[in-house]
């Protein structure tokens, strides 16, 4: 009498869907999931054991390679952990400059993270369409830092430079082209009978579950938890800016989908309210030119792309730190995807890690 | 002009020669045959090479981008260049393969999708076997396609391949039972299974798209499903299961199935062609022309679907074939029949 | 920028609640209160559930070798009382053990950092093993006194 078994298969590290070298183990029983084991660790490049040998300015292009895809927001993370250990007073200018890039940076992770979600899922026209759009981001911060993709723009006190006389006029362009864009977005994919039917009610999370994994970022707030750090524990000036939190309904991947793309709405927002507002001066405050935080230790976080992303940095008085620790969103937003998983099958565990969103070099630091 | 340049005047003038030449008619008939072979498979080729490179250029112009440009001008030499590359690729047969099935897959996958194309009506009694179950004989070999996939899926002794294999016998299975039904409309329809009366019954009247506008639609879905292209093409879902059930090729026998790929396209868009939009019927250009140019609009419709949606999952895919289109199948063969009473009542 | 961080006079508070072994540093930016491994279960159940406290979130939890002594590091945020605290583990070098906190808060991924790291082991976590290093590495690589393996001749 033949007995069904269930067998193992590996998804990764090398794998067209696993966002990165990402190792999934499933354990199948035909197409449904028993188990799914992540093993990470493909990428560690041990960040954290560097930062001891580099100083606090040199630090600064490591946690470009973190979160690669939103490299400004990880340079701000930082920056603003010394600067708190420091006590340095940022100036105006250089506040609402990082704010901008901050949020262009985010519509372009989310952008990307929407072009993958579609090719996961087969619409490969969706996904041009996303990289088509992020390029004219790529483009504002070429012109402003003079890289693509691991920006070093925010230093500690500052910016590095002040920002060329076009890209005002530049980043208005965009601004005014984005609402085209997202309805473009909205007809062909959100609208798209298949798309909602590969998404809707596939790994519904309540509120609770949400926070008993200890998920932060849009996947919390797609299962309608209202935590968003720059509203809770404003950073930097957000405090000054109008704009709201979407959250989402019943906590299933389609809600993941939608927060992303609502959340690029309201960046837009916030980076028009900031051009409005640019005040003229300095870029950088009076930093000595050797930074030496005082003996201590601090943490900060921010709200990234991902989740909430924090520093916890250990100064000994020398100019090299003692402890870095970053605190990864990706990485703990990866304790979901063995339980959720369960019950689903393959095509769907691609689903949950396409809206799940993580980017391997957070992960493994 | 119709007279002048149909294929039956090239091919009696191609008789006439052949006759001066061979000893007796059973000969002549031989020579004809081979030579009939020759012109499917060299068509076939042919198809196939262009559509390779139609079908990178029309979904690179739909995404945004270029498409092939490199390789000859407007990089009109792409798919020479991919043959060439393909061929001189080591052949690797995976250890553990079951060495038998794994290399008559492609082989077999190739000879139904070009066996069918016995029955086309490429112009006006150019027909290479015009024989009177030829609709029958049409679903048949197709369905034999199912087959091979599952061998490739199975042999290759890897268990992605085993998914996709699974996937394929489910899907393909599943999909042939509406689009029968939807075929059988046109069947009841023209009265006969004879290709080339389906054709003359769509000449003396109207096409069967404006009679049969259901069947139509069901045909294009069921049909994009028989070949595996998206929506339906979980079978070979890149994203989650590299290539499927031919992940393991590589070289020629890669070559050989992405070959059949395409004459399967090509042979579903024939089917449609004949079937829904009137064969090689049409006023001033030769029957030829017109067959062509019908193939050409139904293949756009395929590449056009195919890269505009998503991808389903397989639950969904098999609830919408089993619960949604062969109800609407079996209605419409119902409607049909009342029609054709009805018709013949009030005549 | 608001400072929603607890600072030490609040702090003592919690000192006088929770007498045994709590100390409280004030170096640094952020006050924290510093314990011992065995005095964590009743502090971190009292920080989770206590009315005034309400922290229901672990922002982050982490390690850092200090040479003599090992330090746990928990920064937590109660977003129902929009406050955070620091709460610094003790724990002594040669066999660092200190309890899990698994079971108030998910840091199953956390922890197994820490141990993979640094070395120290969390009891009653339940899935304790590497998570960035491979499965058999031997060595905790944040260490301050690991010696990274010369390079072996390329085989």
């Amino acid at each position: 009498m033949p007995k069904a078994q269930t067998y193992i298969l590996n998804m990764g590290p090398q794998h067209p869907s696993t966002h990165g070298v990402l190792q999934v183990v499933l354990e199948l029983d035909g197409e449904k999931i028993i188990k799914a084991v992540p093993q990470m660790g493909y990428l560690h490049r041990g960040i954290e054991k560097l930062a001891e040998s580099r100083t606090y300015p040199q630090f600064i292009p490591y946690t470009d390679r973190l979160d690669y895809v939103s490299a400004m927001g990880n340079n701000l993370g930082y920056c603003q952990t010394v600067e708190k250990l420091m006590q340095i007073e940022v100036p105006e200018r250089a506040q609402y400059l990082r704010v901008i890039m901050a949020e262009l940076n985010r519509i372009a992770s989310h952008l990307l993270f929407m072009s993958s979600l579609a090719i996961d899922l087969g619409a490969t026209t969706a996904m041009i369409y996303g990289f088509r759009d992020r390029e004219d981001i790529l483009d504002l911060f070429d012109m402003v830092s003079g890289a693509r993709l691991t920006y070093n723009y925010i230093r500690i006190g500052g910016v590095m430079a002040d920002v060329p006389v076009e890209f005002v006029p530049a980043v208005q362009r965009f601004l005014d082209k984005f609402p085209a864009m997202m309805a473009e977005y909205e007809n062909i994919l959100m609208g798209n009978e298949i798309l909602q039917a590969r998404l809707k009610n596939i790994a519904v999370l309540s509120g609770e579950q949400a926070l008993a994994f200890g998920l932060t970022g849009p996947l919390l707030r797609a299962s309608g938890v209202d935590y968003d750090i720059r509203k809770i524990e404003p950073y930097g000036i957000y405090d000054r800016f109008d704009f709201s939190v979407p959250l989402g309904k019943t906590g299933d991947n389609f809600d993941r989908y939608v927060v992303r793309m609502q959340e690029m709405t309201e960046s837009v927002k916030i980076i028009q309210q900031a051009i409005d507002q640019l005040p003229t001066g300095e870029v950088m405050a009076k930093v000595p030119k050797l930074i030496k935080p005082p003996a201590g230790d601090v943490y900060h976080r921010i709200e990234n792309s991902r989740g909430e992303l924090g520093y916890y940095i250990v100064s000994d008085g020398t100019p090299k730190p003692y402890r870095v620790h970053v605190r990864r969103p990706s990485f703990i937003n990866l304790q979901m995807l063995d339980k959720v998983c369960r019950g689903l099958m393959i095509a769907d565990a691609v689903a949950v890690l396409a809206v799940l969103d993580p980017l391997m070099g957070e992960v493994d630091c | 002009m119709n007279d002048i340049v149909s294929l039956n005047m090239a091919m009696e003038w191609l008789r006439g020669l052949l006759a001066g030449w061979l000893p007796g008619a059973f000969w002549v008939d031989l020579a004809m045959a081979l030579v009939g072979v020759a012109a499917i498979f060299g068509v076939i080729s042919g198809a196939a090479v262009v559509f390779v490179y139609v079908e990178r250029k029309i979904c690179g112009y739909m995404q945004v981008r270029i498409g092939p440009n490199r390789v000859g001008p407007f990089g009109l030499l792409q798919t020479t260049a991919d043959m060439i590359k393909l061929m001189s690729k080591e052949d690797i047969i995976p250890c553990g393969a079951d060495k038998w099935a794994w290399i008559l897959a492609p082989i077999l996958l190739f000879i139904p999708a070009a066996g069918v194309y016995a029955v086309f009506p490429f112009d006006n009694q150019a027909i290479f076997a015009d024989v009177n179950i030829g609709v029958f004989y049409v679903v048949a070999l197709s369905s034999q396609a199912t087959l091979p996939f599952f061998m490739a899926g199975w042999a290759s002794n890897s268990k992605y391949a085993l998914i996709g294999g699974m996937r394929t016998a489910a899907q393909m299975i599943s999909y042939e039972v509406p689009m029968v039904f939807a075929i059988l409309a046109i069947v009841m329809m023209a009265g006969s299974m004879r290709i080339s009366d389906i054709v003359a019954v769509q000449q003396q009247g109207v096409w069967f798209i404006c009679l049969q506008p259901l069947a139509f639609v069901l045909y294009v879905i069921t049909a994009t499903a028989e070949i595996n292209r998206a929506p339906f093409n979980l079978v070979e879902a890149e994203s989650e299961l590299v290539a499927g059930p031919f992940t393991e090729y590589t070289g020629m026998r890669w070559a050989l199935f992405y070959l059949s790929e395409y004459a399967n396209l090509l042979a579903v868009s024939a089917i449609a062609a004949t079937l829904f939009l009137g064969g090689w019927a049409g006023p001033w250009l030769p029957g030829w022309a017109w067959f062509f140019l019908k193939i050409g609009f139904m293949v756009y419709l395929f590449l056009w679907i195919s890269w505009t949606f998503p991808r389903f999952r397989i639950d969904h895919m098999m609830a919408f074939g089993w619960k949604v289109l062969l109800p609407l199948a079996l209605g419409n063969i119902m409607l049909t029949g009342i029609g054709i009473y009805i018709f013949k009542t009030l005549n | 920028m608001n400072n929603q961080w607890i600072n030490s006079e609040r702090l003592q508070a919690l000192q006088l609640k929770l007498p045994e072994q709590l100390e409280i540093a004030v170096d640094g930016v952020q006050a924290a209160v510093v314990t011992e491994p065995p005095a964590l279960p009743a502090l971190m159940e009292e920080l989770k559930y206590g009315a005034d406290w309400q922290f229901s979130m672990l922002s982050s939890l982490t390690a850092v070798d200090y040479k003599t002594y090992f330090m746990v590091v928990y920064h937590l945020y109660s977003p129902a009382l929009r406050q955070g605290i620091v709460v610094k583990c003790r724990c002594e070098r040669e066999n660092p053990r200190v309890p899990s906190v698994t079971r108030w808060w998910p840091a199953e991924f956390q922890e197994r950092e820490v141990y993979d790291l640094l070395g120290v082991f969390f009891t009653g976590h339940g899935d304790l093993r590497r998570i960035l290093m491979p499965d058999d590495y031997s060595g905790h690589p944040l260490r301050k006194d690991f010696q990274a393996p010369a390079r072996a001749e390329k085989r």
